[in-house]
């Protein structure tokens, strides 16, 4: 299943699955990231699995680039573990307080914006993986008609809780965060919340996601009930 | 209320509480953070004879000036910093890597790092800070860590919980040694870029910018080339890559790093010149040279038994 494996510097090994993103590559990645993670191979200190590719950082003091290639090589990945997935609603507000970028997506789409909104939400999105800033989720895949590109100028401020599209994705901001995706809605939500030191991520790849709307007024009281 | 604490009259421009960092957490978003310099840090807490992975000040540039007010208590200092001691009747000019003692009253004013970026201030006990999991670290960015996660602020109090009693003085004889040259190994987007752009990536000067915190490093320079595609698919980072954006500067990914990034890889910077690495000022002149896996592999072996020999000394 690992095409290539090779060293990202002295202290990560590099798992290569292939250059395409789809469920079933992922889900690949997903399974050698819980083997691994179960199994607490010494001196492995941090797994960082992507679209297709699964990085395995290690304590140098520990251990070395062929020590950690060869535990990888001998590993037997088993399809037990990876049936954890939940399926998690996610509220959403898309009013123009908040949907900042509604009109460049209208714009390069060429569509309305209830006929994006429409095609957005109450669907069923996978969870590829998570991080840059702390429980970012990348979902995908949004339709063939719903593909942009990131602004040509990120924003230097995105909102916490920021909905964004970008390609085939869409993302939530867990933090206020610098970002050049294109924001239609906020959630009221807390998608990351480090109180929880087991559990602090609401969404985990393997995940599927649906974003229901909620209005300006349900926004506005939904942590107060 | 603890009897032991020490007043922030002036904060600094980015003190933050730091230890050993955080592992297991890239797949949800969370860096290792802890201190940038692994080497000082240690150094710092075996001069005041605390537990080599105590937390500790971390400061970058200016550092903080604090009145201290409790019972007798041992600090030191690491970095090439330059700091005064003032006591009630008399004001001393501070030395690094030689251990304090101060009593009610008294102030650490830390002035400036000297041509370096961190220095570290360690005390002879505990800090009454919160741990999240397992580490002080302060990561201002998912505001996790001691001080709900923002760096420290001028006006604020910090109590001990705890102070060491064994209060022997301690020193050792320690100069930074400073590179120009950072050792790189091949990234695993090297062929995205053109031969002229490799020739320039290991030939050139390049210089650090203002634009670098604990998050990464900004270069400025010849621009490196890339002739295959400017993004990649996001994947995971680690500290020390060097990512090329579309615009040509290389950014150094440093220990507070987003963990998923989408431009290609150049090069990682060997983890023997990590220390080193982040401890260049802006302006200061960088240039990179490739070395082999297997060679960065035994001169990190050789920067550790190093540093346990200078830890063994203290």
């Amino acid at each position: 299943m690992i095409k290539n494996i090779s060293n990202l510097g002295d202290a990560a090994v590099y798992c290569d699955f292939g250059i395409e993103v789809n469920k079933s590559i992922n889900s690949n990645v997903i399974k050698y990231f819980n083997s691994i993670k179960e199994k607490k191979f010494k001196g492995i200190n941090n797994l960082t699995p992507s679209y297709n590719k699964l990085i395995i950082s290690y304590d140098l003091k520990l251990t070395n680039f062929n020590e950690v290639k060869s535990y990888v090589e001998s590993i037997n990945v088993t399809d037990s573990i990876t049936s954890v997935s939940k399926k998690i609603e996610i509220p959403v507000c898309c009013h123009e307080m908040f949907s900042m970028d509604i009109k460049r997506v209208e714009e390069k789409l060429n569509l309305s914006r209830e006929k994006i909104l429409d095609n957005f939400l109450n669907k069923e999105y996978f969870c590829y993986m998570t991080g840059f800033i702390a429980g970012m989720p990348f979902l995908g895949d949004l339709d063939k008609n719903m593909r942009v590109q990131r602004l040509e100028t990120p924003r230097v401020k995105v909102p916490k809780g920021s909905v964004a599209l970008t390609e085939q994705f869409a993302n939530i901001y867990t933090f206020e965060s610098p970002g050049g995706w294109n924001v239609i809605g906020n959630t009221p939500i807390d998608v990351f919340d480090s109180s929880k030191e087991d559990k602090p991520n609401l969404i985990n790849p393997g995940d599927t996601v649906i974003f229901k709307e909620i209005t300006l007024d349900q926004y506005k009281n939904f942590n107060e009930q | 209320m603890s009897n032991n604490y020490f007043d922030i009259i002036r904060s600094g421009i980015n003190s933050t509480f730091q230890d050993k960092g955080r592992e297991h957490l890239y797949h949800i978003g969370i860096p290792f953070s802890g201190a940038m310099d692994n080497r000082n840090y240690l150094m710092a807490n075996k001069l005041v004879g605390n537990k080599l992975d105590s937390a500790v000040i971390e400061f970058a540039y200016q550092g903080p000036h604090i009145k201290y007010s409790g019972e007798k208590i041992n600090f030191a200092i690491t970095g090439d910093v330059i700091f005064k001691i003032k006591k009630e009747h008399t004001e001393i000019e501070g030395n690094c890597y030689e251990s304090y003692q101060i009593e009610n009253g008294d102030e650490i004013n830390i002035i400036s790092t000297n041509k370096s970026v961190y220095g570290y201030l360690a005390f002879g006990g505990e800090f009454d800070i919160k741990f999240q999991w397992n580490s002080c670290s302060i990561n201002t960015k998912a505001n996790i860590g001691a001080n709900n996660g923002k760096k420290l602020d001028t006006g604020q109090r910090i109590n001990l919980k705890k102070i060491n009693s064994n209060m022997d003085i301690k020193k050792i004889n320690y100069i930074n040694t400073k590179i120009e040259n950072i050792r790189v190994i091949k990234g695993t987007n090297f062929d995205y870029f053109s031969e002229e752009g490799k020739k320039i990536f290991y030939e050139k000067e390049f210089i650090v910018s203002k634009l670098s915190d604990r998050m990464g490093m900004r270069l400025e320079g010849p621009k490196i080339e890339n002739i295959v595609n400017t993004n990649i698919k996001s994947e995971g980072l680690i500290k020390g890559v060097i990512q090329v954006p579309a615009d040509g500067n290389p950014i150094i990914m440093l220990s507070d790093h987003g963990t998923i990034g989408g431009y290609p890889k150049i090069g990682v910077v060997a983890s023997v010149d990590y220390d080193r690495l982040v401890q260049m000022s802006p302006g200061s002149k960088v240039k990179f040279k490739e070395i082999n896996l297997s060679d960065a592999q035994t001169l990190f072996k050789l920067y550790e038994m190093e540093t346990q020999n200078l830890l063994s000394q203290i």
